[in-house]
């Protein structure tokens, strides 16, 4: 079963004095995560991340589309009992203590009243909120209300967790500690959906992921897939310290590090570099796909939706 | 109620609470025992009517100030705050949500209309010394001055729901007012002809009927009150508040949180 499936979902604002003119947020939005998945929603500031989030947790109204979450239409009430959610930038009650908040956001997620301290306690732990009682979150800082964010989250043990921005306004050390948690939330059958800006955490994390610019989504599928289907090259290394004639011949710079000889080659080329280096009996050590950085596919995907966009202009 | 109305409710209470809007009652205090030994020292025979008066009018006054200024923010703040957030991707529905803040600070405002009468009664003492049966009227007051305060709130509430704080704040003030003189209205309604008699009847009867709700004077005058008023006034604020928290959750329910 998928856990999330998005089916068409698109939005447009009404802006302007008299709201007549309209701005399109998302446009029609096809997306499947599936049970079990770290999924990863990426995309620049303003590209729709977050309104498609929030359309999914039924803050903002879909002008078409609708959306399942873990089987059931995702307006049944039944469904966010099962799911947990981060804001970007969250803002608590600030009058409350982290364990009063969690407390009350216990109490509206159906955590029954005898298991609500424990639990309290366990997840302010597991994000590392510790020695804070009675300190009100008005006196937290950015990092600890992000944590105070991720522990309400997932306070109510759900199946589905949804993400804004975790990794903002932690320092590198909070970083790695999130990290880890949304692996062990992984590891305990839960599904992850987060959406960021920050590629490296997405390339470390993510089974899959999503990239979208503009409202538009741009490109779907696992980190190696994408990246790999950037550039199609391969990097060959070969025993020697010469390069023959007929490896110069495909073109591409020769590096010789003592007794190895690499060079970068397109895909297409590669039977003939083989086909060269046994005719001068030269011994192949290896021949590896380049993988590109999720970055470098990610730069490429923004640049074409602004050259299509220019054009299409 | 349902668990989660009453969840919010009571976090809604507690917010207004660790705002320090029950600090009001230390300012109601001083008002109120100033007034009560001026009124002792100047006053003849009529103590007990000018702190009647006085003093039920302060109730009111301070209770209607804190509906409206914390009424406008229940909804708002949560929204410009991004609070909401958290708590509408949770089981909550989006009348739940309204209901509670509602009931929030109509618990707040009963509070602190409890502790305010306790000082009306103290300075009552004070200067008639014992208390006369017909002081008992003063409850009835009371009572609906809280109906009042419940209709102001569901008015905030509303206002709250599809304007800015500010807005809110005028609209919710100018109706209190306007709702005051609801009686002159509906008289001068009967007496206008033609389009004009609509048009007045329609907003004399649209308007909150706070002088219904006013029986100040009458109490301090040891009026009766008679229980047809009592039975009246309460279905008449429950209807209206109804209407009003309706038309909030209407208007809520089809709103974007951008």
């Amino acid at each position: 079963m998928a856990a999330i499936e998005i089916l068409g979902l698109e939005k447009t604002y009404m802006v302007g004095f008299w709201r007549k003119r309209p701005k399109r947020a998302l446009q029609p939005l096809h997306l499947t995560v599936e049970d079990g998945e770290i999924f990863g929603f990426l995309g620049p500031n303003g590209a729709g991340k977050t309104t498609t989030l929030k359309m999914l947790m039924g803050l903002v109204f879909p002008t078409a589309g609708t959306a399942r979450i873990l089987g059931k239409d995702w307006t049944d009430p039944e469904v966010k009992a099962q799911i947990g959610f981060l804001p970007e930038q969250p803002y608590f009650y600030d009058y409350l203590t982290a364990h009063e908040l969690l407390d009350y956001y216990g109490q509206l997620s159906g955590v029954p009243a005898k298991d609500r301290k424990n639990r309290v306690e366990e997840v302010l732990q597991r994000v590392g909120l510790t020695d804070i009682k009675g300190i009100q979150l008005r006196k937290f800082s950015k990092g600890m209300l992000q944590r105070a964010g991720i522990a309400q989250a997932i306070l109510h043990s759900p199946k589905l967790v949804f993400l804004d921005e975790p990794m903002s306004g932690l320092d590198p050390l909070g970083r790695r500690e999130v990290r880890d948690l949304i692996l062990q939330l992984q590891q305990e059958g839960k599904t992850v959906f987060f959406s960021t800006h920050i590629l490296s955490d997405a390339e470390a994390l993510c089974d899959r992921v999503a990239i979208i610019n503009k409202g538009e989504l741009r490109g779907v599928g696992a980190v190696e897939e994408l990246t790999k289907s950037v550039q199609g090259k391969v990097e060959v290394v070969w025993q020697g310290t010469q390069v023959p004639a007929s490896m110069k011949a495909l073109g591409g710079e020769f590096h010789v590090t003592g007794e190895t000889v690499r060079t970068v080659i397109s895909e297409s080329q590669q039977d003939a570099a083989i086909d060269a280096l046994r005719r001068e009996r030269l011994r192949l050590i290896s021949i590896i796909p380049v993988r590109t950085s999720l970055e470098s596919y990610f730069v490429e995907k923004l640049q074409h939706s602004q050259t299509t966009a220019g054009t299409s202009a | 109620m349902n668990a989660r109305i009453a969840h919010i409710a009571s976090n809604t209470f507690r917010e207004a609470v660790r705002d320090r809007v029950l600090y009001n009652l230390i300012a109601f205090a001083v008002l109120i025992s100033a007034a009560a030994i001026f009124i002792g020292e100047i006053s003849i025979e009529i103590e007990r009517l000018v702190v009647i008066n006085l003093g039920l009018t302060a109730v009111s006054l301070f209770g209607v100030v804190i509906a409206i200024f914390v009424g406008i923010g229940l909804v708002s703040k949560e929204i410009e705050k991004r609070t909401l957030y958290t708590v509408l991707s949770r089981p909550v529905r989006r009348w739940e949500f309204i209901v509670g803040k509602f009931f929030g600070l109509a618990g707040t405002l009963v509070v602190n209309t409890f502790f305010m009468a306790l000082g009306v009664f103290g300075a009552l003492l004070y200067v008639a010394h014992r208390f006369y049966g017909a002081d008992s009227s003063i409850f009835i007051a009371l009572y609906f001055i809280i109906l009042q305060f419940l209709i102001i709130c569901a008015l905030a509430l509303l206002f709250s729901s599809f304007s800015s704080p500010l807005l809110s704040a005028v609209f919710a003030f100018s109706l209190f007012i306007i709702g005051s003189f609801a009686d002159d209205l509906r008289g001068f309604a009967t007496l206008a002809h033609g389009l004009t008699r609509w048009v007045a009847t329609g907003v004399a009867y649209l308007v909150p009927n706070f002088s219904a709700l006013n029986v100040i004077s009458a109490v301090a005058h040891q009026q009766p009150i008679g229980w047809g008023l009592v039975l009246q006034n309460t279905l008449y604020t429950l209807f209206y508040t109804a209407m009003a928290l309706s038309g909030a959750v209407l208007i809520f329910d089809r709103r974007d949180l951008k």
